[in-house]
């Protein structure tokens, strides 16, 4: 990576960096403790429970709602990921991540002046530059899956140059994925150090780790496996790559929070969380945005630590802000597609 | 800026009031109040009563009225209900089961409305009963709708009691009602119920399901009214039975009130339910727990999580989370759909929570409460954390039945077990550890009639609940719970009449060498405290020997010593089988001695004598048996869990034998007791006491560890009062005359006995099906449902 680039990517950050979000240092990262690991202990049934009486001891209505669907959308990762993807495709992605809502329902709303855009669009390297060009003079970032995505299982040496290709292309979040086979074996020291080359590998983007949760056979793996990520740097941890056959879900989402919390408490540092694949209606992602206020507090219900990593979300949300705005139910065909 | 704007950048909760207005229509058209449910129809009773008013406790507003019955409403709901028994009690278990079934389905169908009624009566929060009561309370209608339909094979030997009298308590209205009514009538009772004053509308509403399911009148009547109108049921000489919930001192008076009446008796009381949490448990989910545990209902539950024990090394950490927790509760409207916790049920509860809360901080606790908004009118009291109190502290010893909860640390899993059972109470334990061994020791060890591990107030239909010591006895729900429903056939015959004294005339032969029986006290020979012996005669009023005049003394070191024996609750039931048929082995070697001195007592011919014998040896073989065998069950509830009901000794049972039969029943009374690991204090027949005396020393031959069988013989009368009133002894089995069997339960009150009295009635000893097997061994254990989710 050329200095150049990486002084771009600073002042881009800073001009987009708003008041409110300046207080978020980076966590760097800290030795590998084993302690921690230990330590954390998982009991799914509990974690089961806690999202089963959540969904039933809080929820939101009316204006409410409607502003915190709104607010869904500000933490969205809208996200292509597909073998046809082209240039065209994820234009007009970029296009709906700058005007997510038709312009007359956000007015409807009284939302016109919020200057709502998703979090970031997220794409495979091949289309990093599309991207940047797509969103230049917007706060809207630039998410790149990485490191042999979705499998993990490119060349060491492969993955790190991916990184570094994107980051060099105008990546300004990287989404990498672990090596299961290191969760899997309880190799707790290969999976900080392959998280650590590649948080080194991508200097001033922000590195999204994901653990693939569907893939690592237990819950308390999870936790495990989110305390050595945030240890080796990540700045966020991030459930699936949307590829598994089980991507994410609530109770692990639970897991991964709390880990973020317990992280917090020891280290001051302030890790993001990124659930993703399967988040498809307007419901579900109040749920999660439920969870993150709960779990971590409202401080979290920023594009900073939370994203939904989503293709289909959007749509879903846009229908029910036009029957928020109108009393009347929606078609799909009424919002502009991305 | 507009709102959505606004919320956009605060990203506050809004207001998400459930729409109440429909059932706030069906409160208006019984604007003029509410009437009795009596033999299928509604109806008003006499002018005399007065009337109760309810209250909505989140408001404080009147939401109806109806009559407290007086004497003639009770009697004229318990004649309904003894007129409707003999038909329904004869109907095909699958015709019963259609009748439940169809109230199930009814419930379902008007499952919203019951939820917000019952909301709008007690104040707590609808979440709780849209999601957790009134689904619980279909399920236990579908529940029992099967075992109706399964009466005739599965409780083949066992029948109906009769009209059974109910009463329930005001913290789960319809939930307690369905605990109720749903077995009573599945297995051929009928039923008069008396819901709490607080709360008679949900069940009120239940009366009008009842008459759409086109239930026959009679079978479920429900009459409204206070303390006064219990008092009349539990009276009430047609009652058959009464099942109770509510506070342990009503439990008490209620005790007291059926002694003597032959009334079966089901009491489900309060609690100091211990939540341990382990140093190796999920915190998060620990803590997540205890929000289930003792801020469900507001505190207001009788199995609530309301001593939390926290292992020290991690106690502040899981201060500090439960602190956080707290932070984000929200307290209000209940019928919010996003609160957390609703109103107390009546301002009278909540000065009384706070009277005690005040008492605790004073003898040392340090009262914490998080800085929430708390709504401008009705009777609400904040989630409190009391820590630092010692178990010496009112708080942590009485129950308080509201949102408080007491901390204290322990440093080991046995000074944990210690700090959960140093209490009156039994009802409910929680145990948090990822470590299974550990997990499931701790619920062994723990004295609770429910434990869950991992996991806090789970309940189910299929399951069953109900308390140790005095949380009360009997089960609710499950096949354990069905029994308290039902009665064993033929178990009794006519009552007897105890024959004349026999004079002792004779005197002790010279020839012979002098033998003077003593107590058998903690494996040991004893001589009674005060020195003294009686005569016991032969039957035809010859002496036939002196036995220890034993008193109170005696009865208080006899229980001691069984006190001291508790390892043998948890001796296998091989290794308890072993002695058994050790003991039936040297008693056998004997059976020549024991005839003669049967024939020499009893004045029974040689056969007979022999017989007897035959059939004690057989006895002791058959609890053998059964020491290994008396299974628990696993339960199947709908979640992802196993649910184990294990049956447990109950402790130190005094046992207090009959006249007849006198070898086969003094060995056909204790031996059940200690096969299933209990420790017996025996005052065996006065009049046949040289056959127990004899027989201590086939004890002493096999094995049997000190304390675990202890016999004092002596004038019956000074030694039973003392073992019924005995708080040590916690359960009492008696065969007696009516007069002492009303006594025995009338004393039992105090620690609440499990008592088992035979009201002077004859039992055939001979019998294997009223003499031997499930019954006694049921007598005999505790059922334990210990719940255990899974999953990783």
């Amino acid at each position: 990576m050329t200095q150049t680039n990486v002084m771009d990517l600073d002042k881009r950050r800073k001009k987009d960096a708003g008041a409110a979000d300046t207080d978020i240092t980076r966590n760097p990262g800290t030795p590998l403790n084993a302690d921690w690991i230990d330590a954390v202990r998982v009991n799914l049934s509990a974690a089961e429970r806690r999202i089963t009486t959540l969904s039933g001891r809080r929820t939101v209505k009316k204006d409410w709602q409607a502003a915190w669907l709104l607010k869904a959308i500000s933490l969205m990762d809208l996200t292509t990921l597909a073998g046809d993807d082209t240039d065209g495709r994820v234009r007009r992605l970029c296009a709906k991540a700058l005007r997510p809502v038709r312009p007359d329902l956000l007015k409807d709303l009284g939302a016109d002046n919020l200057n709502l855009t998703v979090g970031a669009v997220c794409v495979y390297h091949a289309f990093v530059k599309t991207a940047v060009e797509a969103l230049r003079g917007s706060p809207v970032e630039i998410a790149a899956v990485s490191t042999g995505f979705p499998a993990g299982h490119a060349p060491f040496e492969t993955r790190l140059k991916e990184i570094e290709a994107s980051v060099a292309d105008g990546a300004t979040e990287i989404d990498i994925v672990v090596s299961r086979r290191h969760v899997l074996t309880a190799n707790w020291r290969a999976l900080y150090d392959e998280v650590k080359a590649f948080r080194e590998a991508c200097g001033p983007a922000h590195l999204k780790a994901i653990l693939a949760t569907g893939e690592l056979g237990s819950i308390s793996k999870v936790g495990k496996a989110s305390m050595v990520a945030m240890m080796a740097g990540a700045d966020f941890i991030k459930t699936s790559t949307g590829m598994e056959s089980i991507n994410a879900t609530l109770p692990v989402s639970l897991v991964m929070m709390r880990a973020i919390r317990d992280y917090h408490d020891a280290t001051g540092f302030k890790v993001g969380f990124k659930p993703a694949g399967g988040i498809s209606n307007a419901k579900t992602a109040l749920q999660y945005l439920v969870l993150v206020k709960e779990e971590l507090g409202d401080e979290w219900l920023s594009p900073k630590l939370f994203r939904f990593g989503a293709s289909r979300l959007l749509g879903d949300i846009e229908r029910q802000l036009e029957h928020h705005a109108t009393g009347r139910y929606s078609a799909a065909n009424r919002h502009p597609m991305g | 800026m507009s709102n959505v704007a606004e919320i956009f950048e605060t990203m506050e909760y809004g207001p998400a009031p459930e729409d109440a207005s429909y059932v706030r229509d069906w409160l208006k058209a019984k604007s003029a109040g509410f009437e009795h449910f009596i033999n299928g129809g509604f109806t008003r009773g006499g002018a005399d009563q007065p009337m109760i008013e309810s209250h909505n406790p989140a408001t404080g507003d009147k939401l109806a009225a109806f009559p407290a019955a007086g004497e003639a409403e009770v009697n004229a709901a318990v004649d309904a209900a003894k007129a409707a028994f003999p038909k329904w009690s004869k109907l095909s278990g699958h015709q019963r089961a259609k009748y439940l079934y169809a109230l199930a389905r009814l419930i379902q169908k008007n499952s919203r409305f019951l939820a917000i009624l019952e909301t709008l009566d007690n104040g707590k929060p609808v979440r709780e009963t849209r999601d957790i009561d009134i689904p619980l309370v279909a399920r236990h209608f579908y529940h029992h709708a099967g075992w109706a339909q399964l009466q005739e094979t599965e409780f083949s030997d066992y029948e109906p009691l009769g009209p059974v009298g109910q009463i329930i308590p005001w913290n789960f209205p319809l939930l307690m009602l369905a605990w109720k009514i749903a077995p009573a009538i599945a297995m051929g009772n009928t039923v008069v119920l008396k819901p709490a004053e607080y709360t008679s509308l949900t069940a009120l509403y239940f009366a009008e399901l009842c008459k759409e399911a086109q239930l026959p009148p009679g079978v479920v009547n429900i009459i409204t009214g206070a303390g006064e109108t219990g008092s009349l049921i539990v009276n009430h000489p047609d009652i058959a039975k009464i099942a109770f919930t509510g506070s342990t001192d009503v439990g008490r008076i209620i005790r007291r009130q059926t002694a003597g009446s032959g009334k079966k008796l089901s009491l489900e009381l309060g609690g100091k339910s211990p939540f341990i949490i382990f140093e190796d448990a999920d915190l998060d989910g620990a803590v997540e727990g205890l929000v289930d545990a003792i801020w469900f209902n507001q505190g207001q539950v009788c199995c609530a999580g309301s001593r939390l024990l926290v292992e020290e090394s991690v106690a502040d950490k899981v201060t500090e989370k439960i602190k956080r927790r707290l932070e984000a509760f929200r307290i209000g409207d209940p019928l919010d759909k996003a609160v957390d916790m609703g109103a107390i049920v009546d301002p009278v509860q909540r000065d009384r929570i706070q009277e005690l809360v005040k008492q605790g901080e004073k003898e040392g606790g340090e009262v914490w409460c998080p800085d929430l908004k708390m709504p401008e009118i009705g009777c609400f009291y904040p989630p409190t954390l009391i820590s630092g109190v010692s178990p010496s502290n009112v708080v942590a010893r009485e129950e308080i039945f509201g949102p408080v909860l007491t901390s204290m640390s322990f440093r080991t899993l046995k000074e944990a077990i210690d700090l959960a059972n140093n209490s009156r109470y039994g009802l409910a334990a929680t145990i948090w550890s990822e470590n299974v061994n550990r997990a499931l020791e701790a619920a062994a060890m723990v004295k609770a009639g429910v434990v869950w591990i991992n996991t806090t107030n789970g309940f189910d239909a299929a399951c069953g609940f109900g308390g140790y010591r005095e949380s009360g006895f009997g089960r609710e729900g499950g096949r354990e719970g069905v029994y308290e429903y039902v009665k064993l056939k033929k178990e009794w015959g006519e009552v007897e009449t105890p024959p004349p004294a026999v004079e002792v005339t004779g005197a002790p032969s010279v020839v012979e060498i002098d033998q003077t029986p003593k107590q058998f006290i903690g494996g040991k020979q004893k001589r009674p405290d005060w020195a003294r012996t009686m005569p016991v005669a032969a039957h035809d009023g010859s002496y036939a020997g002196r036995v220890s005049l034993g008193n109170r003394k005696d009865i208080r070191d006899a229980v001691e010593a069984a006190f001291k024996a508790e390892s043998w609750g948890a001796t296998t039931g091989h290794a308890r089988a072993q002695i058994l048929y050790f003991i039936a082995e040297n008693f056998s070697k004997r059976a020549d001695e024991f005839t003669k001195r049967l024939m020499q007592l009893t004045g029974a011919t040689r056969g007979k004598a022999r017989a007897e014998v035959d059939a004690t040896v057989s006895r002791l073989f058959a609890y053998g048996a059964w020491a290994d065998k008396y299974d628990g069950l696993a339960h199947s509830p709908p979640q992802r869990n196993v649910v184990l009901a294990m049956n447990e000794p109950i402790g130190i049972i005094g046992v207090v034998c009959p006249d007849a039969s006198p070898l086969l029943s003094f060995v056909s009374m204790w031996a059940p007791a200690v096969a299933m690991g209990n420790r017996v204090v025996v005052v065996p027949s006065e009049r046949h006491a040289l056959l127990a005396t004899d027989f201590y020393q086939v004890l002493e031959t096999s094995d049997v560890p000190a304390g675990v069988v202890n016999i004092v013989t002596g004038e019956r009368a000074p030694l039973v009062k003392t073992l019924a009133e005995h708080d040590q002894v916690e359960a009492i089995w008696h065969h007696g005359a009516p007069e002492e069997s009303q006594f025995v339960e009338a004393a039992s009150a105090d620690n609440l006995k499990r008592v088992w009295t035979n009201q002077g009635r004859a039992r055939d000893w001979k019998s294997p099906h009223a003499g031997e097997g499930r019954e006694f061994l049921r007598h005999a254990s505790e059922v334990k449902n210990i719940w255990l989710p899974y999953g990783d």
